[in-house]
């Protein structure tokens, strides 16, 4: 199946895991995963601002990612990671995740627009779809999800 | 030609000119008869002239000639200065900034030609005809001498060249491959702005025939400009001497190029011989000459300088000034940052440590270096208050025409110095308050007499350090703010209702004036009214970290006062504690420290306040405001802070200490309604959150 890619336009994606479902984040974007770590919170910011983190020096937003996408919470566990990203000519940011699975890389074939519904406010938050074997991947549209215009 | 590497230097010189013209209108308008002023203008507006045309800015170029013979025949007492030529003259200047603009933007002067202002000038020129013809004449007589002498002191000048082994080498080779070798003096124009731009082109075009082995002075050296007016290289190419000297030649603004071939390979280390016997003792003495001469020249002008300087009241003659790129500042202000966290990390490790004794004594040492490497890094990006005001006499001129109200501007404390960050975002605001006491502060000459005040309104610009802060104060003797018809006009907007408009303190009225959408001119004019101007200023001085606030007498004036931070980067705060949160209060703003028993807390209106010896002040229970849970005790913890004249005391649950912050942007993600300034790195790495007061109070 590699092979076949070759040639072809391919992405590579961070694969991230919240509850079930996955979701693949554009490794362009990507800064730095991190453990995760003391959050200070930030008091009157959006609800779905867990505070902000020093990562080596620099203070870097938190948001919860499955509060963003008013999913059911959980507590945090060993595998909970902060996924660092960097929006183009937009500051760090970091997004809180249950675990990170692995990097694929998908090729434009394998991957399809997703139907948009105008009336769900989250439908902006996701891309495309990717199929990796039997599995589907939920690419975000990482503007979308940091209400970046 | 390439000549796109000097644009920042010619636009740096020509705003630099340009500011200084428009200072010298503005003082020639006041005594035209100053001969020393009219010297400094004839002196920019040549040097104006020479740089455009070096850039090849035709336009610019011929406009600042114009303007130059207008000068010329002012300096020759051939036409007096009146208030019609100086408003034409005002027009040139407001087209040349217009030309720089745009060149600052395209790096193109634009295709405006301005003839109108040239054809007015021409006619100035041609009130007076006879003269004006005889005066290109008698500019040539006067250089013609100057010409001469120093052609004659520098044309049969070839200099002597010592040759290192290398360059020896190099020309042996050429020899043996017979290849030609030159020795070319290359004499630049006396009136040549831009020396280095010029001896780069003759690199330039020379590097297209041959090889440059040798220059004396060094390339280094002549791109510094560290050279006089020529310069020596030795040159090997296949080209006939003929053509190497046109071509350099071409080169505009080279006056004269002086060639001989190398016949012989010359003696590394040593003068070359030939030269040596018979050059040397009449170069030395003529190069004397020159320096004389030059020495001659330059005496007078700085005795002409001197006295017009003078009359500005103690400014430097000079002033002195590195340029610095801001990346490297900004890179070094990081340096700084982390060296004042590392030194917080030593601070939060001693607390620990069994052996305090010893680290305590580093941590001493430590603290002094960075609070000093704190202290001349701000120095560096500090600059004075200057650089903004220097351009408001000619605006506030400008408006008096305008609005036809005879007004003056006084200035004081402009040696007074902020941060560059700050420098750069002040203008706006300040142009702003200046042009709102001129159209509305100020009344037109007449009312002013049937109030018994001087017809001609004041306007006065001050500024000051106070403790950790810069005052800037822009007041005048106008109107000032008529409370009631503020009233009004807000009731009639709709802003406030009825009963609002009745509680309300003039104060609280006046503040209206700072909300968006809100003028109270009658009629919108050029200048003012439009009701974007306090608002804006107000958000500008906000992020600057600063506040406004307005002191007015009806009929007498109003003042605005801004209050700025010195610095923006680091700053002494209070670091307090409120349930397992850190904050940090910028020092700058707290006034006291009280403890207060619950019994002390009254009621007006059921908010909290405290009598704080004899004045009355609202408490603000910081942990609600913050949504953090804390337990109610008996005695609690105060911190009274200030806004202006407005305190407030805010109520902590335990004091931490006084530390050197490094303040940290929260980034545009989060949103919080301004509560939270920024944030800063605690020794243990961990994240205190910045309070802004301003918003609290």
């Amino acid at each position: 199946m590699d092979n076949k890619l070759i040639g072809t336009d391919t992405t590579q994606y961070i694969v991230v895991k919240m509850g079930v479902e996955q979701y693949g984040i554009d490794i362009k974007y990507v800064d730095n995963i991190v453990r995760m770590q003391k959050i200070t919170r930030v008091p009157k910011a959006q609800k779905w601002f867990d505070g902000v983190i020093n990562l080596r020096g620099e203070i870097i937003p938190v948001m919860n990612l499955r509060r963003k996408f008013e999913l059911e919470e959980v507590e945090n566990t060993d595998k909970t990671r902060i996924i660092v990203l960097k929006p183009d000519n937009q500051g760090s940011i970091g997004v809180i995740v249950d675990r990170v699975k692995e990097v694929v890389t998908l090729g434009s074939e394998s991957i399809e627009k997703a139907q948009t519904d105008m009336k769900d406010e989250k439908s902006k938050y996701i891309s495309s779809v990717g199929k990796q074997g039997d599995e589907l991947i939920t690419i975000l549209n990482i503007n979308g999800v940091l209400d970046i215009n | 030609m390439d000549v796109s590497q000097y644009l920042e230097i010619f636009i740096d010189e020509t705003s630099e000119h340009l500011q200084n013209l428009s200072q010298q209108l503005m003082s020639l308008e006041e005594e035209p008869g100053n001969s020393d002023t009219i010297n400094e203008i004839f002196r920019a507006a040549h040097s104006l002239k020479g740089m455009a045309g070096t850039m090849g800015f035709k336009r610019m170029q011929n406009l600042t000639h114009v303007m130059e013979n207008v000068f010329s025949e002012v300096r020759n007492g051939k036409m007096s200065v009146t208030a019609e030529l100086v408003d034409v003259l005002f027009q040139c200047l407001d087209a040349l900034e217009s030309y720089l603009a745009s060149i600052q933007q395209t790096s193109d002067e634009g295709t405006e030609d301005n003839e109108s202002i040239i054809a007015l000038l021409n006619k100035f020129l041609e009130g007076q005809p006879a003269e004006a013809k005889k005066e290109p004449a008698k500019k040539a007589e006067d250089k013609k001498p100057e010409v001469n002498t120093t052609s004659a002191a520098t044309s049969t000048t070839v200099s002597n060249v010592a040759f290192s082994e290398f360059e020896v080498n190099a020309i042996k080779e050429a020899f043996e491959k017979g290849i030609k070798v030159y020795k070319l003096v290359v004499h630049v124009d006396e009136n040549c702005i831009l020396k280095a731009a010029r001896a780069f082109l003759v690199f330039k075009s020379l590097e297209d025939l041959g090889e440059i082995i040798k220059s004396e002075p060094y390339v280094q050296d002549i791109e510094d400009e560290k050279f006089d007016f020529e310069f020596t290289l030795v040159f090997v190419t296949k080209e006939s001497l003929e053509k190497v000297i046109t071509t350099v030649e071409n080169v505009s603004e080279i006056r004269k190029v002086d060639g001989e071939e190398l016949t012989e390979v010359p003696q590394a280390g040593k003068k070359e011989e030939e030269t040596v016997e018979t050059v040397e003792p009449q170069e030395e003495k003529k190069t004397e000459v020159v320096k004389k001469e030059e020495k001659a020249v330059e005496k007078p002008k700085a005795a002409e300088t001197a006295p017009a300087k003078g009359q500005t009241a103690g400014k430097p003659i000079v002033n002195r000034s590195v340029r610095v790129d801001i990346d490297k500042l900004d890179v070094l202000m990081n340096l700084v940052s982390e060296l004042i966290i590392a030194k917080n990390s030593i601070v939060a490790a001693n607390e620990n440590a069994e052996n305090a004794q010893g680290v305590t004594e580093h941590i001493e040492y430590l603290e002094r270096v960075t609070t000093n490497l704190h202290e001349s890094v701000m120095k560096v990006r500090m600059m004075p208050i200057e650089t903004v005001t220097q351009k408001f006499p000619k605006m506030v001129r400008d408006l008096s025409k305008k609005l036809d109200k005879q007004m003056k501007l006084v200035i004081t404390g402009e040696e007074t110095e902020l941060d560059r960050t700050v420098i750069d975002e002040i203008g706006d605001p300040l142009m702003h308050l200046l042009r709102n006491s001129a159209d509305h502060g100020l009344e037109t000459a007449d009312v002013r007499i049937s109030r018994g005040k001087d017809p001609v309104g004041n306007i006065e610009l001050n500024a000051y350090q106070d403790g950790n802060n810069v005052v800037i104060e822009v007041k005048d003797d106008g109107n000032g703010i008529d409370v009631e018809r503020v009233r009004d006009k807000a009731l009639e907007k709709g802003s406030i209702t009825q009963a609002q408009a009745e509680a309300m303190t003039d104060k609280e009225i006046i503040d209206l004036l700072f909300q968006p959408s809100f003028s109270t001119a009658k009629a919108v004019t050029d200048v003012s009214g439009r009701g974007v101007g306090l608002d804006v200023v107000k958000t500008k001085i906000e992020s600057l970290g600063g506040d406004i606030e307005v002191k007015t007498k009806l009929g007498e004036g109003s003042t605005f006062i801004i209050r700025l931070p010195l610095t923006l980067a680091i700053i002494q705060a209070l670091m307090v504690e409120l349930g397992d949160e850190i904050y940090a209060i910028s020092l700058g703003s707290i006034e006291t420290i009280e403890d207060v028993n619950i019994s002390e807390i009254k009621y007006v209106q059921s908010k909290e306040v405290i009598n704080l010896r004899g004045s009355v002040i609202p408490i603000i229970r910081l942990g609600q405001v913050l949504d953090i849970e804390s337990e109610e005790t008996e005695n609690l913890t105060v911190v009274v802070v200030k806004k202006g004249d407005r305190s407030a005391g805010l109520v902590i649950d335990k004091l931490i200490g006084q530390q050197e912050i490094v303040i940290k942007s929260l980034g545009k993600y989060i949103n919080n309604s301004k509560l939270i300034s920024g944030a800063t790195i605690l020794g243990d790495g961990e994240v205190a959150l910045i309070l802004d007061v301003n918003t609290l109070v």
